[in-house]
């Protein structure tokens, strides 16, 4: 009887499952589907399912007409550099509040905290007037250095709360066999630090991919990234939803592959270690 | 000595990091501060003139103020609601037996990871569209009347596609916290005869409030300044419709040129999410000493 009860559970709470997963999953499907379509039966009325002449015509037209691996490449560029040099600085601030931690980390580690808190609007004026004046305006490396600023503090926040879990007593038998800090470092705390290393770094590529904020701004043309370039296509000309799918498509893949991989350490990430 | 040489070390390498996030944080705000006394227009350069206050007197007295400010509270109490009653019964769904879990999961966590341009745009014409739109077909089939969202109902419709987005997000930290409640507890209350709906008020529910706390200020932080999806869709309308303050200081800035009020603007802004912050880092703060 009970085990019958189980079973039923079983039954409905899997169905209830895959039924609201696939709700919520549904726009992307939808939009991957698109993007194999031709125009007109994108835009058509009773839309097809599945039984529609595939094409992948638009994914060469969104290459042809927009020069979508510029704008790909930037993103790649922003997202990958302003990650690196937020990893750069934020390994040896994380690794000295997690070691040798003072009376006043916590403090730090807060007012960091904060800085986050700051929305980007109340300094969209002086650092769009900054940009302007030393013609850093729709440059790659303008968004490199303004997406690393503003991820830093999640970067060190993470690679703080990862650093924190390693055992110490390691650290201390290091020590005493006559480790230098700079041994310990590499011997010792690297190795052990990796998993965390790879997983703030796959969340913070994750935001600076995303990010649509700065880049919508900052950028225009050359230095846009795939945020700005898809928002390009918010002016109405013409029929376009084959073509934005296809380009929506590709846009989102990388992302969505690396996210899937890194779900356990989003949580952690973006609660700033608050859920685990 | 080797402590004291430790501790120059550590101090040498937080420096960096701390010097820069502290720059990043003064010097524009400094500005800011700074460009909100001023008359200071894009349009009119050379004309720049201290005013005081009356920038801040101009843009908290404008009603495109209240109406923006109107319109980001809706949208955050609007979004925060609807993620965090749809996320608790989703993330109990997926904590129960459940086969192909983990393709259910990444199906349901999918959304947050598609960029802001792009789930507004699909949303925007592929779903909504009020004639070839997915929902108006359904509505057709069902002999009603398709909405013609961006036109009826805008601010609905930007509400629906940042649900849409931050649904996972809530879900996941939800799951994530019940998978960490005690299988002991729970088992122990369904063998006094607890029913289901009792152990999830009496064991779940109070075991969710940090984690639902937590949901609720962050997400309160990054919708605060939801821009992308109304960038894209509405563009702030119809009339101010769509607005909200991030926006409302956006177009003053990049749009109207006006680089005193949307200063003064942004101080509004650093204001209002310095109060939610306030909140998330004792929050936070607390489980740093555990």
């Amino acid at each position: 009887m009970a085990r019958m009860a189980t079973r039923r559970r079983v039954v409905v709470s899997t169905i209830g499952a895959w039924l609201f997963g696939f709700l919520i999953f549904f726009p992307i499907l939808w939009m991957v589907l698109a993007s194999f379509k031709t125009e007109l039966e994108a835009f058509a009325i009773p839309p097809s399912f599945l039984f529609f002449h595939w094409t992948t015509e638009n994914y060469a037209t969104v290459q042809e007409r927009s020069d979508y691996f510029l704008h790909a490449m930037n993103s790649v560029i922003i997202a990958g550099g302003s990650t690196l040099i937020a990893l750069l600085i934020a390994i040896p601030a994380a690794w000295s509040m997690a070691f040798s931690p003072t009376k006043r980390t916590k403090d730090i580690l807060l007012w960091m905290l904060s800085t986050k808190m700051m929305p980007p609007v109340g300094v969209l004026v002086p650092i769009y007037l900054i940009y302007k004046s030393f013609g850093l305006l729709d440059s790659r490396i303008g968004l490199v250095f303004i997406l690393c600023l503003g991820n830093l503090p999640i970067v060190i926040w993470m690679l703080f709360t990862y650093f924190k879990e390693i055992p110490r007593d390691i650290l201390e038998a290091a020590r005493m066999d006559g480790a230098t800090i700079g041994r310990e470092l590499v011997y010792v705390l690297t190795p052990m630090a990796i998993p965390g290393l790879a997983s703030t770094m796959l969340l913070n590529l994750i935001l600076a991919w995303n990010e649509a904020f700065w880049t919508l701004n900052l950028s225009t043309s050359n230095a846009a990234p795939l945020t700005t370039f898809i928002a390009s296509y918010s002016s109405p000309e013409g029929l376009f939803w084959a073509k934005l799918s296809a380009a929506s498509t590709l846009a989102i893949a990388p992302i969505l592959v690396l996210g899937w991989f890194s779900q356990k350490q989003l949580v952690r990430g973006l609660t700033f270690g608050a859920v685990k | 000595m080797a402590t004291r040489q430790t501790q120059l070390l550590a101090r040498t390498l937080l420096t960096p990091a701390v010097g820069l996030l502290f720059i990043w944080m003064i010097v524009p705000l400094a500005l800011t501060i700074y460009f909100s006394t001023l008359h200071y227009s894009l349009l009119d350069p050379g004309s720049e003139a201290f005013v005081g206050i009356e920038n801040f007197r101009y843009f908290l007295t404008d009603p495109a103020f209240l109406a923006s400010l109107q319109n980001t509270l809706v949208l955050v109490g609007s979004v925060l609601a609807l993620t965090v009653l749809l996320g608790i019964p989703l993330a109990l769904l997926l904590d129960q037996p459940v086969i192909g879990l983990n393709i259910v999961r990444l199906m349901v966590i999918a959304p947050f990871f598609v960029m802001p341009t792009v789930s507004a745009l699909v949303w925007k014409n592929l779903l909504m569209h009020p004639v070839s739109g997915l929902f108006a077909w359904i509505a057709s089939m069902f002999g009603l009347t398709p909405i013609d969202w961006f036109n009826d109902m805008p601010l609905l419709a930007v509400i629906l596609i940042v649900s849409w987005q931050w649904l996972p997000f809530a879900t996941l930290i939800l799951l994530t916290a019940m998978q960490s409640l005690d299988e002991e507890q729970k088992e122990a209350a369904e063998m006094d005869g607890a029913s289901a709906i009792s152990t999830f008020i009496y064991i779940t529910l109070p075991h969710l409030a940090r984690p639902i706390t937590v949901v609720i200020l962050i997400e309160t932080i990054f919708l605060l300044t939801v821009f992308a999806e109304i960038y894209v869709t509405t563009g702030g309308g119809p009339g101010l419709s769509t607005t909200n303050i991030a926006f409302l200081i956006y177009s003053q800035a990049l749009i109207q040129y006006d680089v005193g009020t949307a200063s003064a603007g942004g101080l509004v802004a650093v204001v209002i999410a310095n109060v939610v912050a306030f909140f998330l880092v004792r929050i936070v703060g607390r489980n740093l000493e555990a």
